[in-house]
């Protein structure tokens, strides 16, 4: 049976300002949703909220996979139900090297009821199982040894969280622009690691501005997100639209939420760009 | 007691310090009144037979100590009552060879310890100080043939007589400071090394303290000698019961690196949070030499401790590498003292300190350079990590220069575990527990990985021990 993550009428605030008004989205596993937007639409806001940010607030609204809610579970006991953000802006871990911490990680989320201190997985099976993944990914082993994401570029950053993606093998993966600042190269090796990654067994969510890694990975299901709300829903060709023709369309569909949109820039001032990091 | 069961404190509540069980004391062989006095002093010299030199100098050094007020910086030792302490406590009978002759409650105290099983694995030499005397004493065959010499200091007095007249005290003369003058007066116990010229020691020699009496004062005193183009690695470990009221350690460590020669101390000091640590330790580096301090103060109420590396001659190289971690009702009051008393002489010291659960971890360093001290070089880099809001970090650095030929550099930060840090690693199904241990072990990481593995093992383990049950 295919699991369902499933986001009810979700409202959020931060800092008490409400970002998301009303959020609605069903991701099976195995599908593959895009979820676009312009600048400060609330996108990255649902990512963080999903994984469970403690500074983004749950006003109303759940969410659920497969009926177990969210809401109250810290990060830790989300990733262990099969919850992946790959990060927009990867944070560094001084002094932690990548190994280590991957193998914490996925002796976590392989046994989500393992207590602080107990065995992990063992080292043999670990190596070779991330090696693999390093060489299918085109990663330097050499990355192993390196400590997290300290003097990593924006390039091996991102592929720094598809390979935990592939180590971690969630049920739901949501991708926050993991396409953003990089090069063509480096877009292509990240998109065709996620395509060789989704199938079945995963539920993809993929934010972003561009095109390219949609290429590579069609979605099903294109969502347009403006001022907090999620106003249409296509498949690939929506998104397709929106690259070429950019948002002025959905504005003039959508007048409400694109008058919202402007009251809210407005108020942030300028140069400053609401639910963006 | 008379159970052959160590009390275990945690069943009776007192908390979660692994070493915080106690021994019973009823077979001790002697054991001082409490309080300090010349008939104190002279008690314990007669017991010890010493020389009348050493008798005199004691006392001598204890004037000194009545003399001296308390330092008005640092930590809070208000509660410290010097009369509630014993100054000296005799367990056992002598110095035993083997372990199967050591008291049965002691031996089984160093074997929760882990004491003779590192022996067997990876050291060259061990001695184990229990209260006030040195209980158990080894070092390999092959290293005494060459002519090392690794024991006690009260069994080097005796029978190495000119070797520890020429040096003892040399180094921290009694009137330094007012531990200083206390240990002086009632030193007992502690190493004495002497590695001969050209003569490396592969594997360390590993002392390991061990306080059991309530209100027990441990006066250990340590003189190492590592000769010309010789190497030595010695390695101490300290620990305690947990008691609802104080003891005290304070030590004198002299040290002296002739020309060539290396010496690195390491010290992994995880005294009980009733332990006032007020230790003095020096060396003096020769020409060419290189003097290294590791020092990692995991325990204690209140550590103030700054190792000094006086470089004496040209070439000389001095190094400092300082971890402390100070939990609930901890103060480490912990730094380096770099002087530069010779041309073309460098120091580097590298301090990581962490506090927590309203802990409060103190840098105090001093760099100093006399006035011909010209073309030296030095850096400093202090990183403090602060895990919560009621948590407490300082840096206090002094430099002392009287000339300009030379540079002095000096770094310092202070950060706190960014909620960033913590969402990235609990997103990836850690619980902010293993998290924050995660994210302490990484900030240690340049330092532990300077260890020997065991030692490495050994700093990690108990840093996750002090993170365990340090959120929520």
């Amino acid at each position: 049976m295919s699991s369902l993550l499933k986001i009810t009428d979700l409202h959020v605030s931060v800092e008490d300002k409400p970002i998301l008004k009303g959020v609605s989205l069903d991701i099976r596993q195995g599908e593959t949703h895009a979820l676009m937007g312009p600048n400060g639409s609330g996108k990255s806001t649902l990512a963080y909220t999903l994984v469970g940010h403690p500074k983004y607030e749950v006003t109303s609204g759940s969410i659920e996979i497969d009926g177990t809610p969210l809401n109250e579970l810290d990060p830790c006991e989300r990733a262990r139900l099969g919850l992946f953000l790959a990060f927009q802006y990867p944070v560094t871990i001084p002094g932690v090297k990548v190994a280590d911490f991957l193998r914490h990680a996925v002796t976590n989320i392989r046994n989500p009821v393992r207590k602080e201190g107990e065995g992990l997985i063992p080292m043999r099976d670990f190596r070779k199982e991330l090696k693999e993944r390093m060489e299918q990914l085109g990663m330097d082993i050499e990355f192993a040894r390196r400590y997290l994401n300290e003097g990593f570029s924006g390039g091996e950053k991102k592929r720094m969280e598809i390979l935990q993606l592939a180590m971690l093998q969630p049920r739901f993966a949501i991708l926050d622009e993991t396409d953003s600042g990089l090069d063509s190269d480096a877009v292509r090796v990240v998109s065709e690691g996620l395509r060789k990654l989704a199938g079945p067994q995963m539920g993809v969510l993929i934010i972003t501005h561009h095109e390219r890694l949609l290429e590579y990975n069609i979605p099903q299901f294109t969502h347009v997100m403006l001022a907090g709300k999620i106003v249409e829903t296509g498949d690939a060709s929506l998104a397709h639209e929106l690259h070429n023709q950019g948002y002025a369309a959905v504005r003039q569909r959508h007048p409400h939420e694109a008058a919202e949109e402007q009251e809210r820039q407005k108020a942030a001032g300028p140069g400053v760009v609401v639910g963006a990091h | 007691m008379t159970t052959d069961v160590p009390v275990l404190e945690d069943e009776i509540g007192v908390g979660d310090y692994q070493y915080g069980f106690h021994d019973p004391t009823d077979k001790y062989v002697f054991q001082s009144r409490r309080g300090l006095d010349r008939a104190i002093v002279e008690q314990i010299s007669e017991m010890k037979s010493e020389p009348k030199w050493m008798r005199e100098f004691r006392l001598e050094a204890l004037d000194i100590f009545f003399r001296k007020p308390m330092p008005s910086w640092g930590g809070d030792m208000s509660q410290l009552d010097f009369q509630n302490m014993f100054y000296y406590v005799k367990a056992s009978q002598g110095q035993e060879k083997s372990w199967d002759d050591v008291p049965e409650d002691i031996r089984k105290t160093y074997d929760r310890l882990g004491i003779p099983e590192a022996e067997k694995k990876y050291l060259a030499g061990v001695k184990a100080q229990y209260e006030s005397e040195v209980v158990y004493g080894s070092l390999q065959e092959d290293l005494s043939k060459q002519g090392v010499i690794f024991t006690d200091m009260d069994s080097a007095l005796r029978d190495y007589p000119d070797l520890v007249r020429e040096y003892f005290s040399t180094v921290i003369p009694s009137a330094d400071n007012k531990f200083a003058a206390l240990n002086s007066a009632v030193w007992s116990g502690g190493s004495f090394i002497y590695v001969p010229k050209g003569v490396k020691i592969e594997f360390p020699l590993q002392a390991y303290f061990r306080i059991n009496t309530q209100n027990m004062g441990q006066f250990e005193r340590t003189l190492i000698i590592v000769d010309e183009g010789a190497s030595v690695h010695y390695v101490e470990g300290c620990t305690a019961p947990t008691y609802s009221s104080d003891s005290l350690h304070s030590a004198v460590v002299e040290i002296l690196v002739k020309r060539g020669g290396r010496c690195r101390y390491t010290t992994i000091q995880n005294w009980s949070n009733n332990v006032y640590n007020l230790v003095t330790k020096r060396a003096k580096a020769y020409g060419d030499s290189l003097m290294e301090w590791v020092d990692g103060n995991l325990g204690s109420r209140l550590t103030m401790k700054y190792p000094a590396i006086y470089l004496m001659e040209p070439g000389a190289r001095g190094e400092t590498l300082s971890i402390a971690f100070a939990g609930k009702g901890q103060h480490q009051d912990a730094g380096a003292k770099m002087v530069h008393c010779a041309p073309h002489t460098s120091s580097r010291v590298i301090s990581k300190s962490i506090s927590k659960d309203g802990g409060r971890a103190s840098y105090r360093g001093l760099v100093k350079a006399t006035h011909d001290a010209h073309h030296c070089k030095s850096n400093v880099v202090c990183d403090a990590l602060i895990l919560d809001s009621h948590s407490r970090s300082d840096t206090y650095p002094y430099i002392e220069v009287n000339q300009d030929n030379l540079t002095i550099e000096h770094e310092a930060s202070v950060s706190k575990i960014a909620e960033e840090q913590l969402l990235y690693l609990m997103s990836r199904g850690m619980s902010e527990t293993e998290a924050s241990a995660m994210i302490v072990t990484g900030f240690i990481e340049p330092l532990v990985k300077e260890l020997p593995m065991e030692y490495a093992v050994e700093m990690n383990r108990l840093i996750e021990l002090q993170m365990e049950g340090s959120v929520g």
